[in-house]
Formats: C-alpha cells, sequence, structure tokens
C-alpha cells in the first residue's frame, strides 16, 4: 500500500487553484534563520503566537538545537488597536530578562495586514528609553503573502546593513571582503570563512550562523552561544573593499544595499555548490588577494574532479527531481549536469522570474529534456505526478519528498530545508569543492546502494 | 425585532439622521438599540446628550474577556440602548477588525436576546466600506435591510452606488436587502426627483427627503436630536415621517447598480442640464 494514494499518474490536469504539498515555507523563517546569524541577537517574531512557535519549532526540529525566538503574542485587542503596546512591552522584558545585544523584529501576515510601523515603534522604545545603551532594534518587513522564506532571508539580511554598515573612510580595507553566505547550514558558512581565509584574505560572513546552530555539548546551556556575526564586524562591513553576494535571491539586497550606502563594490554569484560555482566563487575572491590560488585549495578541486572521473560511470545518463529554494536548485541543476546527471523535473514554490531565465543559462541544450515549474501549483503533487509518468532515479530535496522516495522506491538525498529526519546537513558542508565531494559521495551512495539492492544476483559485484 | 443598518458617504449625516429617526421611533414606543460601528464613536451621542458612551473596545482592552453588557450600553432618549464599538486612533491597528470583534462580542453577551425584547437594532456604520470588517453588520444575517443616506451630490451618489454593489455581493449568500434610500437634502437642483429616480433605477425607493433645516444644527450643539429639543417643530415632524416610513416598509429588494455612464447620465439629465437651461 502506497502513502500518497491519492496521487496518480496519466493525464495532468493544470490546476486553477490549491497547491499540495508545497515547495516553500513563509517568509519570517528566513528571516527568524538570518537573525539567529547575528552574535547575541534575538530574533523577534511581531504577530500572534502560532507564527513564532512554527517557526522556532521547524528550525529547532532542522538543527536539533534549541532556538531562542520573542513574540509579541498578538491578542484580539492587538489586531484592533495596533500591536504598539506588545512590542514595546516585549522590548522592555527582553532587554530587562535575557539582556541580548540586538533585537531583530520581523512581522508576521497579521502586523503587515493592519499596518505596523516598526521604526516607528522602535522610535517610540527609544524615546522610553527601553533600548539600553549600546543595543539595537532593528527589524525587516515579512509578510508570509509575499515571496517565500529566502525573500525573509534577504530582507532581514539587507536590514542589517540598513541598520549598521556604516563607511568611515573612503579608502577600503584591501584585502577585506564580505561575504552574504545566503541561506546555507551553519557548517558552510564556517567552509566559506575556511575558504576566504585560505585564499588568504580576511572576511566578515554576514549572517553566520556557525556555532550558534551547531553548538558543541558543553554541559551549559548559553542563551547566546559563541557564534555569530557580531555588530562591530556588521558596522565594519561598510569600509571592506567588496562584497561578494552568494545565491541572488537571498543575498542580493544586503549586497546592492551596501554599495548603495558605503560605495562597498559587489559581485552576485550562484551558490558555490558544485564544480564550476566553486570556480567562481574562488575567481571571485581572487581578485582581491593579488590573484592567487594556494595549494590547498587546487588539490581540494583536484580531488573533486578525480572523485567525478573515477565514478563517472555512476553518474552518467542518471536522472533526478529536486525541489527547493531557487538558489539551491539552480547551482545543484549545475552539478548534476557536470557529472552527466539530468535534472529532469525542478520544482520551487518561491516566486521571481529570474529563476526561470538563470535554470535555462544552466540547462542550455538539455532544456528540452527538463521540466521546470515555478510558484503557485509548483508542488510535490505535481513533481510526484511527472514521476509517476516518467521515473527518475534519485530524488534531492528536503525531508518532505520522503513519502515520494519510499511510494516510488526512489531514493532520496536530503538536501535543503527543512531535514526533520536526519542528521548530518548541519555538521558536513556542501559548499565548495569539498562539499561537491561530499554531496557526490551521497548521490554515489544512494545509486550504488540501490544497485545492490536491486540487480541480478550475477551482477552484484564486489568492486564497484 | 427588525436589524437595519444605514450606510452612505462619509459627512452625509448618517449619524444625525440614524439618532433623529430612532428618537422618532422611540417616541412611537419602539424599544430600539443603536450600535455605532464607527471608530470615532460618535453615533449615539444625541441620544445620550454627550459622548459618555465607553466603547466596547476600550472595554475589552481595559478589562479583557471578562465584559458583561452593562458595562458597554448605556440608556438614552426615549429608553433606547446606546452601544458604540469604537475603535484604534486614526492611522495605527484594524478599525475593520475592530467592529468584528465588538459586534461578535455583543453577541456573545445577549445583545440581541429575545429577553431584550427589542423592536429594533441599528447599525450606524462609517462612512466608506473599505474593507470585510465595515461589511460585517451585513454579513451573516446580521442587518437585514439597509438604508443609505444619501443627497443629490454626485459623490454622493457614486457612493451610494458603490454601497449597493456591496449589498448585492452580500444579498445572493444571505438575507440582506435594500430598504431604500435618505435623501438628506444639500439643496441640489430638482434633488428630491433626481433621488426617487436613482432609487426606482435601482429597483428601490425613497423613503423620505429630509429638507435641509438649521434646527437639526441647533438641537446638535445641544447634543440632542430635535424631538428631544424642540418636539413641535417642523423638522421633528420630517423625522416622525421618516420613522413612519422605515416601520410601514414593505419593499425589500436586492439593488441593480447603475453603471457609471447611466449614472452620470442620470446626473445630466436632472442636475446639470436643468439648471443649465435655467
Amino acid at each position: 500500500m502506497t502513502l500518497l494514494r491519492h496521487t496518480r499518474g496519466g493525464e495532468i490536469t493544470e490546476r486553477q487553484a490549491l497547491t499540495i504539498n508545497p515547495a516553500k515555507t513563509c517568509q519570517p523563517i528566513g528571516a527568524m534563520y538570518a537573525a539567529l546569524g547575528i552574535h547575541r541577537c534575538l530574533p523577534h517574531s511581531h504577530g500572534s503566537q502560532g507564527c513564532c512557535s512554527y517557526h522556532r519549532s521547524t528550525l529547532s526540529r532542522h538543527y536539533k538545537e534549541p532556538v531562542m525566538a520573542a513574540t509579541s503574542s498578538f491578542t484580539e485587542g492587538s489586531s484592533v488597536f495596533g500591536g504598539q503596546a506588545n512590542l514595546l512591552q516585549a522590548i522592555d522584558n527582553i532587554f530587562t530578562v535575557y539582556q541580548p545585544d540586538v533585537i531583530a523584529v520581523h512581522t508576521t501576515c497579521l502586523s503587515e495586514t493592519i499596518g505596523d510601523d516598526i521604526p516607528q515603534i522602535s522610535e517610540k522604545a527609544s524615546e522610553k528609553g527601553l533600548i539600553p545603551d549600546g543595543k539595537c532594534v532593528i527589524h525587516a518587513s515579512t509578510p508570509s503573502y509575499v515571496g517565500a522564506a529566502p525573500t525573509g532571508f534577504a530582507n532581514m539580511t539587507a536590514g542589517m546593513v540598513k541598520y549598521f554598515s556604516k563607511s568611515t573612510s573612503p579608502t577600503k580595507v584591501a584585502d577585506r571582503v564580505n561575504v552574504i553566505p545566503g541561506w546555507v547550514e551553519p557548517a558552510d558558512m564556517r567552509e566559506i570563512k575556511r575558504i576566504v581565509a585560505a585564499m588568504g584574505l580576511e572576511s566578515i560572513v554576514f549572517p553566520d550562523t556557525s556555532d550558534v546552530l551547531d553548538c558543541p555539548q558543553t554541559g551549559m546551556h548559553e542563551m547566546f552561544p559563541k557564534g555569530g556575526v557580531t555588530v562591530e564586524q556588521l558596522r565594519a562591513t561598510g569600509d571592506s573593499a567588496a562584497t561578494i553576494a552568494l545565491g541572488p535571491i537571498c543575498s542580493d539586497a544586503a549586497a546592492v544595499e551596501l554599495t548603495n550606502k558605503c560605495g562597498v563594490p559587489h559581485t552576485t554569484l550562484p551558490l558555490p555548490i558544485g564544480l564550476e560555482a566553486t570556480d567562481r566563487f574562488i575567481l571571485a575572491l581572487r581578485e582581491y588577494n593579488g590573484g592567487l590560488v594556494p595549494q590547498e585549495i587546487t588539490d581540494e578541486r583536484g580531488r573533486l574532479i578525480d572523485l567525478i572521473t573515477d565514478m563517472h560511470q555512476y553518474f552518467y545518463n542518471k536522472t533526478a527531481a529536486l525541489w527547493g529554494d531557487p538558489d539551491q536548485l539552480v547551482s545543484l541543476s549545475e552539478l548534476l549536469l557536470t557529472v552527466d546527471i539530468l535534472p529532469k523535473y525542478v520544482v520551487t514554490g518561491t516566486p521571481g522570474k529570474k529563476f526561470l531565465r538563470r535554470m535555462g543559462e544552466v540547462l542550455q541544450e538539455r532544456k528540452s529534456e527538463v521540466q521546470v515549474r515555478q510558484g503557485t501549483g509548483a508542488d510535490l503533487f505535481l513533481m510526484h505526478q511527472w514521476i509517476k509518468n516518467e521515473k527518475v532515479d534519485l530524488l534531492i530535496g528536503n525531508t518532505y519528498g520522503k513519502y515520494i522516495s519510499r511510494d516510488e522506491g526512489i531514493p532520496l538525498v536530503r538536501h535543503g530545508f527543512p531535514i526533520l529526519d536526519r542528521v548530518g546537513h548541519q555538521f558536513f558542508p556542501t559548499v565548495g569543492y569539498r562539499g561537491a565531494i561530499r554531496l557526490l559521495e551521497q548521490i554515489l551512495e544512494a545509486l550504488m546502494q540501490r544497485q545492490d539492492d536491486q540487480c541480478s544476483e550475477e551482477r552484484f559485484e564486489l568492486t564497484m | 425585532m427588525r436589524k437595519v443598518a444605514i450606510y452612505g458617504k462619509g459627512g452625509i449625516g448618517k449619524s444625525t439622521t440614524t439618532q433623529n429617526t430612532v428618537a422618532a421611533l422611540a417616541e412611537m414606543g419602539k424599544k430600539v438599540m443603536v450600535v455605532g460601528c464607527d471608530p470615532k464613536a460618535d453615533s449615539t451621542r444625541l441620544l445620550l446628550n454627550g459622548l459618555a458612551q465607553k466603547t466596547v473596545l476600550d472595554t475589552l482592552r481595559e478589562e479583557g474577556e471578562d465584559v458583561e453588557l452593562e458595562d458597554i450600553r448605556m440608556e438614552g432618549f426615549g429608553n433606547c440602548l446606546c452601544t458604540e464599538s469604537g475603535g484604534p486612533e486614526p492611522g495605527v491597528g484594524c478599525a475593520g477588525r475592530g467592529i468584528i470583534t465588538s459586534i461578535n462580542l455583543l453577541e456573545q453577551l445577549g445583545a440581541y436576546h429575545e429577553d431584550e425584547q427589542l423592536d429594533y437594532v441599528f447599525y450606524d456604520v462609517l462612512g466608506d466600506v473599505v474593507c470585510g470588517g465595515f461589511a460585517m453588520p451585513i454579513r451573516e444575517g446580521k442587518a437585514q435591510e439597509i438604508y443609505i443616506v444619501c443627497s443629490g451630490e454626485m459623490m454622493a451618489m457614486y457612493a451610494a452606488n458603490n454601497i449597493c454593489k456591496g449589498i448585492r455581493k452580500f444579498a445572493e449568500a444571505g438575507g440582506v436587502r435594500l430598504g431604500g434610500l435618505i435623501c438628506n437634502s444639500r439643496k441640489v437642483d430638482n434633488e428630491s426627483e433626481m433621488i426617487e429616480e436613482f432609487a426606482r433605477r435601482l429597483g428601490s425607493q425613497m423613503v423620505h427627503f429630509v429638507p435641509r433645516d438649521n434646527d437639526v444644527q441647533r438641537a446638535e450643539i445641544r447634543k440632542m436630536t430635535v424631538i428631544d429639543w424642540n418636539p413641535g417643530c417642523s423638522q421633528a415632524d420630517e423625522y416622525r415621517m421618516l420613522a413612519r416610513s422605515i416601520d410601514e416598509n414593505d419593499l425589500f429588494i436586492i439593488p441593480d447598480p447603475l453603471s457609471i455612464d447611466e449614472l452620470e447620465s442620470l446626473l445630466l439629465e436632472f442636475g446639470v442640464l436643468e439648471a443649465a437651461a435655467a
């Protein structure tokens, strides 16, 4: 008996409405995740309690870490009279009880619709002396009915620039770059910092959730763990030589803001997942380190190429179905094509027409063999229908694909957000050359295990 | 119990007309409740001889969920019962949601219960039905009949026509019907004839033509309805006639709103053209 019995193959009816198992989640969760990447920052959800609970619990389940966030706890009265009184009380309580350096307020559908003006309320809090010296309240507008989780991440990250970045001198610090990593795992952010350091550059990575959401067990609970970009670092972004924004949907807004506000030039690149995308990141960094690529990085690249050539026969001519956030999907598709796997089906619920153009650039002459769908109705149900009609060898996406995986007997490589049923994503990066090795290793494991499970006795091989 | 909602363009005189009509109905011996659905909370000022009313939402905010009917309802002229929804100050929060909250609370508290032996409930609604909240009084079978206060001025007629579109939408789903137009005269040329014709084209009627009279102002400045201030004056009789027309009304229809072209040609026909000829 299959789990998703309502899904059938055959003719696929174009739906006018109704999304089933969406390939997206809502804005505030992205804003909350970004805010956690500031050192000693408490994210604050300006809305009803349920919003905050959902976002906290999903982040907690993904990272297996307690995720701290506060809420304005709207009641019927707050909806009518506005949430000012609640937010003022919250700011007072939070600074008194939890003493963060920063409160990062994001809005919700409700507070956006009634038109609460967060800068006006935080100005009021400041007037009333509720914000202690040296502490800050920042904000991002994140109604869930606009965009998706990456939009919220982008808005909060741009908010960090709006509130903090400062240009103190017309001469920039020549060997320091800002890197906006996009919505990637804490391990990825750590890996990005390692790569930039290996390239001989100083970096300010923001937001930075490493050592916030992948903390070592010390036996002591820390309300604010040691990680995260500090307020001083965020201010200093305005004096860096350049900004490299990774993943246009999540990072471009902040990079553009920084260019406009502080005159820091920016380069926006795809997420450095896979060989070519990492090459582009390394080339961009070479612009600022005198053109050198250290042997360490060259060797990592060489190992990746070696893996691809050694195992090409297992990749070649396979097909995959992908879902998730656009920045990830573009880079993953490129990696798959590099190793001769066809990303046959690609869906994302996140809107933004640029995605289709970028997919076109990656797919090039193979465009006609691929189905890409975006926005309303681009959901896991549609993907499952496609799969019923023509199978693929591999699924790559978040945990919500495990039902399709089980029903269709197709292995699932977990990537993206949320991963609620496995560990690993928080520890092992998928960015950079080493990250690509990790991803390909996972893909090979899935494909080769299936071969071992299903092949005939005479084809069962000791050496593969 | 008849449940009546009064709509119309902002500033047209809905609250004044409603309260004077309620005073006349009370004088006829009817038991009436007025529910002010305007965040400004000035729908019962004349009946209560001043802005004495604590609003439902203020009470809810200050006293929490534990509100009693006595806290939010006051007795006014002729034993009519007055409540004000109230709402946020201008520019913050959501006034529409306030009306929904407030009407739900009145229902929960039994303000409409049979024991109250009400003959009439009047909802006096903010002029511009800018969102779903302001349509609350005509949703879910609350008010069954609507009167639109208008005048012969172009914008007032536009607004009345727009309100008819809203009524149509809710009429198809629920039981709400248009009872007629009340013309609150602005001394526009051919005003009475034009509104009568407008009402006819909507499929309805003009229930009464209320002439312009400074006695209304004189009473208002004393925080009184005309009947309360000077029961013998001729304007008091006008409101008595309006009250009787509503009480005896049996024409309840789903309006057929005019197209903008039709509306403009009506104005030309009765207003501008004749005035130009004269």
